[in-house]
């Protein structure tokens, strides 16, 4: 049956714009039909969000224009409403330029103990530490008593402290919030929480997960995150060389750590020809993170490292990266741009690890 | 006071998208919802958001037929703008445990839920009409949106006859279908 045919078919019948028989011969159909019928079942449903559109924009325009008209008339006169006192009022407006203050003078006062600290004579440090303790308290009590005073006692509630059980590397591959990491790192999480070398830590969910290639790409969801520019090594699509020097950039500890090898074999554990051996020092925490050639290219993915035997680590090759974002194109649609500029080349190591620092993230979760 | 007939009948002239009785409600009703978001927290310009806001959830649940109001609309509304303001403010992270309540107030849960997904949709299929493109756009709004007789449309389109724009509309159709359903699968 002619497609239009069948959708102008179903669009009359819901309209109730067909005859009797017309009718009868279209349910009869939809009967003997699973396939009409499913058709016919979506086609409805779609007609139906259209049909939503088409209320909630006439909806919307109605309400904007009787409100402005209601303004306008000043039927609801701004002055009656007196806005608790002035001074709440202003307090609210202000209230993140007294916490910047606050946040300042505390600073202040620290760098002025360290200074202290280093030109007393003896060891007053441990006099000093306390003290600005004290300070800042004091400054935050009277923040509170003014908040007391204004009956407003909203305290801005911190974001409540997360636990995290594990701790991997990942690193950006777009810098719309894209981050690459193992399949094995996110596998059972519930909560993920990626985190730049700054300690900004943004919410991160994974939009893919191979367990197969263990690779994860997970999608930066917090709002506070702003898409970063520069991303500056690049992925080849071919096999590295044997012996070729690597370094890789992973969060074994809290802090960043940075460690260099060579690249031992062009297959994995048991011949898997989809990732690297190489000879590295790593640590639990190291997974997720880059295998960097001398010339800044992304070349691999640390994934594990053989349990019995020493300096054995396995790399998952970087070309298994184009096949995921193709899988994710296909099923979810999105398009991840993997950067094509690589601005690490001839530089020397300790500038190449200045430029990368910031693309290199902790995963974290629970 | 009103009656319960007299509040239904706005219910029904809501639901028919009727001005004089989104204009009733509101002269009913903003200055206790501006009073109360003034009062936690929030600017006049708050207030006429989260009213607006709830005069959407209003209007869908009018629409529904379904809607049996089982308390005065005033605490209905008020409800709902109070659930509104409160998870605009824990988004802000400006969450106030003690918001004050001077009214009594009923579960909303449910409607806001409904709400959310409703809107969900709304801007998911705004987004599918935009990606579409001219004069695929216009065209299926005059149709399906404004309502227009296909002969109608074939002349403002310029469509040699109306056969020849009813094909090019369900061409359109199609690719919006498309669009539509796969962010739609997608968000589920």
């Amino acid at each position: 049956m002619d497609e239009n045919l069948l959708l102008d078919a179903i669009e009359r019948y819901r309209n109730g714009q067909m005859n009797d028989a017309e009718k009868l011969f279209f349910e009869e159909l939809q009967k003997n039909n699973p396939d009409i019928k499913q058709v016919a079942a979506e086609h409805s449903f779609f007609l139906d969000e259209l049909e939503n559109l088409s209320d909630q924009r006439a909806f919307r325009q109605n309400l904007k224009e009787v409100e402005s008209r209601l303004r306008k008339e000043g039927a609801f006169s701004e002055n009656e409403e007196q806005p608790k006192s002035k001074v709440a009022y202003l307090w609210n407006r202000y209230r993140r330029t007294i916490a910047v203050a606050a946040a300042i003078a505390g600073v202040i006062s620290f760098s002025t103990a360290t200074v202290i600290s280093r030109y007393s004579e003896n060891k007053k440090v441990a006099v000093i530490t306390p003290l600005v303790d004290n300070k800042l308290n004091q400054f935050e009590h009277k923040l509170n008593q003014i908040e007391h005073k204004l009956n407003d006692a909203t305290a801005i509630p911190a974001k409540p402290k997360f636990e995290a059980n594990f701790r991997a590397t990942g690193f950006l591959v777009d810098g719309s919030g894209y981050i690459i990491t193992n399949a094995h790192v996110v596998q059972n999480a519930k909560n993920i929480i990626v985190e730049n070398k700054k300690g900004d830590q943004f919410a991160a969910l994974p939009i893919y997960s191979n367990t197969l290639t263990d690779l994860a790409i997970l999608k930066i969801t917090d709002t506070a995150f702003r898409k970063v520019s520069g991303l500056p090594y690049t992925f080849p699509k071919t096999t590295a060389e044997l012996a070729e020097p690597i370094f890789t950039l992973g969060y074994p500890r809290e802090e960043v750590v940075y460690g260099e090898g060579y690249l031992s074999a062009k297959s994995g554990y048991y011949g898997d020809t989809a990732s690297y051996q190489i000879s590295i020092s790593v640590n639990p925490g190291n997974s997720g993170g880059p295998v960097i050639d001398k010339d800044g290219e992304v070349i691999g993915i640390i994934s594990s490292k053989e349990t019995n035997a020493d300096g054995v680590v396995f790399a998952i090759k970087s070309k298994n990266i184009y096949t995921a974002l193709k899988e994710i194109k296909k099923e979810k649609d999105i398009s991840i741009k993997l950067p094509t500029v690589n601005s690490l080349k001839d530089l020397d190591r300790v500038k190449q690890i200045k430029k990368l620092e910031d693309f290199v993230y902790k995963v974290k979760g629970n | 006071m009103k009656t319960i007939d007299q509040e239904k009948d706005l219910l029904s002239g809501l639901a028919a998208n009727d001005t004089n009785a989104i204009e009733t409600i509101y002269r009913e009703n903003f200055a206790t919802i501006r009073s109360f978001i003034i009062k936690n927290n929030g600017y006049p310009d708050d207030a006429y958001d989260i009213f607006q806001e709830a005069m959407i959830v209003l209007f869908e649940k009018a629409k529904s037929g379904s809607f049996n109001l089982s308390c005065q609309l005033q605490t209905y509304l008020y409800s709902i703008c109070r659930r509104l303001w409160l998870k605009k403010l824990q988004k802000q992270n400006r969450y106030n445990p003690s918001i004050e309540t001077i009214q009594e107030i009923v579960a909303v849960e449910d409607e806001l839920e409904l709400h959310e997904k409703k809107d969900k949709d709304f801007l998911l299929m705004e987004g599918a009409l935009k990606k579409i493109g001219e004069p695929c756009k216009s065209l299926l709004e005059a149709f399906y949106i404004e309502k227009k007789s296909m002969p109608e449309i074939a002349s403002a389109f310029g469509y040699t006859n109306a056969d020849n724009a009813k094909t090019q509309k369900y061409k359109c159709l199609v690719r919006l279908k498309k669009i539509f359903f796969s962010k739609y699968k997608n968000k589920e």
